[in-house]
């Protein structure tokens, strides 16, 4: 694209941006500051996760942008058409294929391989941020190890709901040292990053923070012995392929209580319908008005 | 006019700095993996093609840098940083935010550069290490983030005490330096999260 480096970038910012990608991946969890720049969208439109993307990338790589798992959806496309215009960089709808996967609250369902990179787009990066308002304080917790206040919280949910009501952005302690946020992803999705071939990495544009996860990195889940983690499950299957075992949305068919629930990984649906796998293709109901 | 003549830098500084960054990101991010940084260009003496990509793709005018006495020595070579890159040439190792070494005999243990702080351990030093040679099918056990179960490093030419240096460093955890090492056109990294086992 003319009148625009490589990426969009420039070299310098890349550099910043690098070596703080590399700090990052040495201190797996911790949250290196960056100097986060004004990108042509605002913050809390994935700039981290494009200012990270953008530093990255080369001309062999394939990316593949997906928003909630979905390939179509305004934001996967727009920052798709960013790359594509201002790298010339092949996109790709499929997760085997993407050498680069940014993404906005999951992870996709395909296991990915260690010849990838998952980028995650982060609003949030500070794990304790809702319990302790100030930074000069959370930075001190981070550098103690002083995680009491956390488990406080998820006891305290136990407390109030019977469970640990926390069903996204769920905490966990990376490489037995950092409690991270994994964005807000949902738990579903957390076991994912446990052990994961290929690398993490996280960037959060307006907070200004990068962080990372190495490949076959613990994470673990913060839970208690009596409170194990548990991920999300669903009384239905995906009604257009069938799967058990995928995380799904809840679609709102009617005014009548009607319901769908579908894959939320567009990719991994349409590669099970194409493979023959279908779905019930009908909404299940719910309440007084469904019985009519 | 006759001077000191500088050989030139990245061919292509877009592409070739993108493909450096990857190489080593990559081997950072799997501790122990030899890299191959291809097409490199020649690089002046002492420094290795390896070495001279890594600075010409990570340090500029914002990270201090620390040249051991045979990369200052080198008159080609320290001019060559200094054009190229643009950074301050700290005279301390503790000062330097990116750290030369050509000479690893003779280098200073790895306690003298800056290993961060603990609410920053990220603002601490990387620490660049021209060795004889590589090779991840022997020497010592690594174990930590970015290896599945265990990988090999052996490498030749180090300092006598570097492993001992290496497992001190790795007890400052989160902070600590973190260390590339380069052979000709090969790069290992060796973070500060690596468990050393003899």
């Amino acid at each position: 694209m003319r009148g625009y480096n490589f990426a969009y970038l420039d070299e310098q910012t890349k550099r910043m941006i690098r070596r703080a990608i590399l700090k990052a991946v040495a201190v797996p969890g911790y949250q290196v500051p960056f100097g986060s720049r004004e990108m042509p969208l605002p913050f809390g439109w994935g700039t981290g996760g494009i200012q990270v993307t953008a530093s990255i990338i080369g001309a062999d790589d394939v990316l593949k942008v997906i928003d909630q798992g979905a390939d179509d959806t305004t934001n996967a496309v727009s920052i798709r058409r960013f790359f594509a215009l201002t790298t010339g960089v092949r996109t790709t709808e499929e997760t085997a294929e993407a050498s680069i996967i940014q993404t906005r609250h999951r992870i996709p369902e395909k296991p990915l391989t260690a010849d990838q990179i998952l980028v995650y787009q982060v609003p949030i990066p500070e794990p304790l941020r809702w319990l302790e308002a100030r930074e000069t304080e959370t930075r001190k917790m981070h550098a103690l190890a002083e995680y009491g206040v956390m488990h406080v919280k998820l006891y305290e949910d136990i407390a109030t709901h019977g469970r640990i009501a926390t069903s996204y952005n769920y905490p966990v302690l990376v490489n037995e040292r950092h409690v991270m946020a994994p964005s807000p992803i949902p738990k579903f999705d957390n076991p994912k990053m446990d052990h994961m071939p290929a690398l993490q990495l996280f960037g959060a544009g307006r907070e200004k923070r990068i962080y990372a996860v190495p490949p076959y990195t613990d994470v673990k889940s913060l839970d208690f012995e009596d409170y194990p983690f548990e991920k999300q499950t669903w009384e239905h299957a995906c009604a257009l392929c069938g799967s058990r075992d995928s995380y799904l949305d809840e679609v709102v068919t009617d005014d009548r209580g009607g319901r769908m629930f579908v894959c939320s990984d567009t990719d991994y649906c349409a590669e099970r319908r194409d493979a023959g796998h279908v779905g019930t293709g009908a909404p299940v109901t719910y309440g007084a008005d469904a019985a009519e | 006019m006759a001077g000191p003549v500088i050989m030139p830098g990245l061919a292509d500084p877009v592409a070739d700095s993108q493909s450096v960054f990857r190489g080593v990101l990559h081997a950072m991010s799997r501790p122990g993996t030899i890299v191959h940084l291809a097409g490199l260009g020649e690089a002046p003496a002492p420094l290795s093609p390896a070495a001279a990509a890594l600075c010409l793709s990570l340090v500029d005018h914002d990270t201090p840098l620390w040249l051991d006495c045979a990369v200052a020595g080198g008159q080609g070579a320290a001019d060559f940083l200094r054009f190229h890159c643009g950074s301050p040439v700290v005279a301390r190792p503790e000062e330097a935010v990116f750290a030369v070494v050509a000479d690893a005999a003779a280098m200073p243990p790895l306690s003298s550069f800056d290993p961060g702080t603990p609410e920053y351990p990220d603002r601490s030093a990387t620490v660049i290490i021209q060795v004889a040679g590589l090779a991840d099918d022997a020497g010592m056990r690594l174990s930590g983030p970015g290896i599945e179960a265990e990988a090999r490093l052996r490498v030749d030419g180090a300092p006598a005490d570097l492993w001992d240096w290496v497992r001190d460093n790795h007890g400052l955890y989160p902070c600590g330096v973190d260390i590339v090492f380069a052979a000709g056109e090969r790069i290992a990294a060796l973070p500060r999260s690596t468990r050393v086992e003899g």
